[in-house]
């Protein structure tokens, strides 16, 4: 129950593009053909469901105030959480580079449509938002970890298809000169977060 | 080292200048180049958090820069993103240390958004494009300016967004209080998230009608 | 020496990380002592707001030592551990305001030898009994702090405080205080722990309001948050979970 409540939180109350801005810049750039937006959504919500769960092990096992104590007692009062930016996006930038060389390796035809996004999603903020968002939610477990980061990754998913298939459909509109690419996904995008506030009043 | 080198040129010569300015409306990172608008939008609900975001950012884009471009010839190309993210970590968590010691407030307000200044692609991007390829002192100056262009975008969405949102800039109440007698109300759509994006759009909008140049094919 | 050579990137990935570290290190270092004081005025600040003292970061350390008598550490069995008084250790070695509410609450889970901070405050020649509480909210932690009157029975003021970065979305228990309105935390004033028969009953947040059922008797309820059901709930259990590990000091003093 607990974990369907986060993953439903966690795509559409808390979507890292409509509540945060997370993921803005890719999700601008990326956003012009449903194919290649699809492409890119499954990679976040890959790297997302990977990267989330592995910082968590390593915020509570090596970085929180206390997290060492299992080394012995002496250590229980170290803390080194003021390191965690830098191990975070350590963990990310190198957990992409292996996903990608294991996607290579076993998956061929998934590396040639995922491929080109993988070294994009390094600094995506969405990843880093989304280890950061763990860490100071204090999730109990690491299967909660886990949900969290595979339902924000489809709701990343969710919005840059939806974005993708709107702007498809917009190059056939008269929309005004100084609005036009930029300044309409931006009007557009910001009318769907109004629309995806609705689900805020959602009780589980 | 390249600094003495770079004594012959002015300081402040008219391409340096150039640099400052250029990113702050035609090449401005927000509206031209579409970077770095993730760790942006969230902190414009108020003017406080957005200005001391812009500042965080300029420390750590121009000194970035710097770093980068003291560095340029000896950063070996291979683990070049891994030496770019691992500055900017380092200064971003400088940053943050700073600002949990001297702005307690400010600092739990930004939460995560100042260790998603990590992400922001305007710095990745400008360490990629200038930095790597410049002598330090221009480098320095177009970190600054970059972090300017992103910096007025940020603080004028605020600005806006506190204005009709609450009613008051930087805390003070700004609308009279005789407005509201006669029937005025606080926006409150204006605090809500999506509304970052609208303001952001109208700018857009407005620069882009006054600079033809800038207009988009689709 | 060949910069694309493997030993070249080791070396200079090396330098790099010892460089890095012993720059962030030394940051670190130097800003902790300043970190630590913010968030202890903080915490000062927020436990003086329960009996209705405002403070800030420059008069939190002066304004809790005028008001703050005594702090006390006690366990869920009723007895007192650690007694700190006028700027001294009493008895025991723990100081309620160093005690992490966040860890004892576990330890209580598991192995039941939490300690528990106690803080008493002198409100005008009024004793009250300030109880920090700590819980899980919607997402992410919610905590707060209960003053009660002499009886340690009747609440005297209640403040709340959450970290969430959803606006609007289950915000309103930390809402301040304001002249002329109501806000959540406004509502516990004057609530009762126990009932008439000396029952440990706690505080419960009602969905649909106190007054349209009748499960809940007025002076052990109030108002949740509409829309705010979860977050509601947890304050529920927060203060439920807390306030039960005090039941038998209090039964035993009064």
């Amino acid at each position: 129950m607990e974990y369907l409540n986060i993953f439903v939180k966690s795509i559409f109350i808390d979507n890292m593009v409509f509540a945060y801005f997370l993921g803005m810049c890719s999700y601008l750039a990326v956003s012009k053909t449903v194919k290649t937006s699809v492409g890119l959504g499954l990679a976040v919500i890959f790297v997302l469901g990977i990267t989330v769960p592995v910082d968590y092990l390593l915020n509570n096992y090596l970085l929180a105030p206390g997290a060492l104590s299992w080394l012995g007692a002496e250590y229980a009062d170290v803390d080194l959480s003021f390191l965690s930016f830098i191990m975070f996006i350590a963990v990310i930038a190198s957990m992409v580079q292996l996903v990608e060389m294991i996607v290579e390796k076993f998956s061929p035809s998934l590396y040639a449509s995922l491929g080109i996004f993988l070294p994009l999603i390094a600094v995506n903020c969405a990843i880093l938002g989304g280890s950061l968002f763990m860490q100071q939610r204090e999730y109990q477990n690491i299967g909660e970890a886990t949900v969290f980061g595979l339902g924000s990754g489809v709701g990343w998913f969710l919005a840059i298809v939806a974005i993708a298939a709107i702007r498809e459909k917009i190059t056939y509109s008269n929309v005004p000169a100084p609005l036009r690419g930029l300044g309409i996904t931006f009007i557009i995008t910001g009318l769907m977060g109004i629309a995806f506030m609705t689900f805020m009043g959602i009780k589980l | 080292m390249s600094t003495v080198k770079n004594e012959r040129e002015p300081l402040f010569s008219a391409k340096n200048i150039r640099l400052m300015t250029t990113p702050l409306n035609k090449e401005n990172p927000i509206t031209k180049q579409v970077l770095g608008i993730c760790s942006a939008l969230a902190v414009t609900v108020k003017v406080e958090p957005a200005i001391v975001m812009a500042i965080s950012v300029m420390a750590v884009m121009a000194i970035g820069n710097l770093v980068i471009s003291l560095l340029r010839n000896s950063i070996p190309n291979r683990i070049r993103i891994i030496v770019q993210l691992v500055v900017i970590a380092a200064l971003v968590i400088l940053v943050d240390q700073v600002l949990k010691a001297y702005s307690y407030d400010v600092s739990k307000q930004l939460s995560v958004f100042v260790g998603l200044i990590i992400t922001n692609c305007i710095i990745m991007g400008r360490f990629e494009a200038f930095a790597m390829g410049n002598k330090p002192w221009p480098s320095f100056l177009d970190g600054l300016g970059n972090a300017a262009g992103y910096g007025w975008i940020l603080i004028a969405v605020a600005v806006a967004r506190e204005l009709f949102g609450s009613g008051t800039i930087m805390g003070m109440t700004i609308i009279p209080e005789g407005f509201y007698k006669f029937g005025y109300v606080n926006n409150g759509l204006m605090i809500l998230p999506p509304m970052a994006l609208i303001v952001v759009a109208v700018i857009i909008w407005i620069q882009r009608a006054r600079n033809k140049d800038m207009v988009e094919e689709n | 020496m060949n910069k694309n050579s493997n030993t070249y990137i080791f070396i200079y990935a090396s330098l790099m990380v010892v460089v890095v570290a012993v720059v962030l290190t030394m940051a670190n270092l130097t800003l902790k002592p300043l970190q630590q004081k913010n968030v202890k005025n903080e915490k000062m600040t927020e436990i003086l707001s329960s009996i209705g003292i405002e403070a800030n970061a420059e008069n939190a350390q002066e304004l809790f030592d005028k008001y703050i008598t005594e702090e006390i550490v006690i366990n869920s069995k009723g007895d007192v551990v650690g007694v700190y008084k006028n700027g001294q250790q009493e008895s025991g070695t723990e100081r309620a305001f160093d005690i992490n509410l966040k860890v004892e609450l576990r330890k209580q889970n598991k192995t039941q030898d939490g300690h528990f901070p106690l803080f008493i405050a002198d409100n005008e020649g009024m004793r009250v009994y300030i109880v920090p509480v700590f819980g899980k909210g919607l997402w992410a932690p919610v905590w707060g702090n209960l003053a009660f009157k002499e009886d340690f029975n009747t609440v005297f003021g209640a403040n709340f405080g959450h970290e969430s970065e959803t606006p609007g979305l289950g915000a309103e228990i930390s809402e301040p205080k304001k002249e002329g309105k109501i806000v959540f935390s406004d509502q516990y004033d004057g609530k009762q722990i126990f009932d008439a028969d000396g029952n440990f009953q706690s505080i419960i947040c009602v969905k649909g309001g106190v007054a349209n059922q009748s499960k809940v008797a007025p002076e052990h309820g109030v108002d949740a948050i509409s829309g705010g059901t979860l977050t509601s709930n947890g304050v529920t259990d927060m203060i439920n979970d807390c306030l039960i590990n005090y039941v038998e000091y209090i039964k035993k003093n009064k």
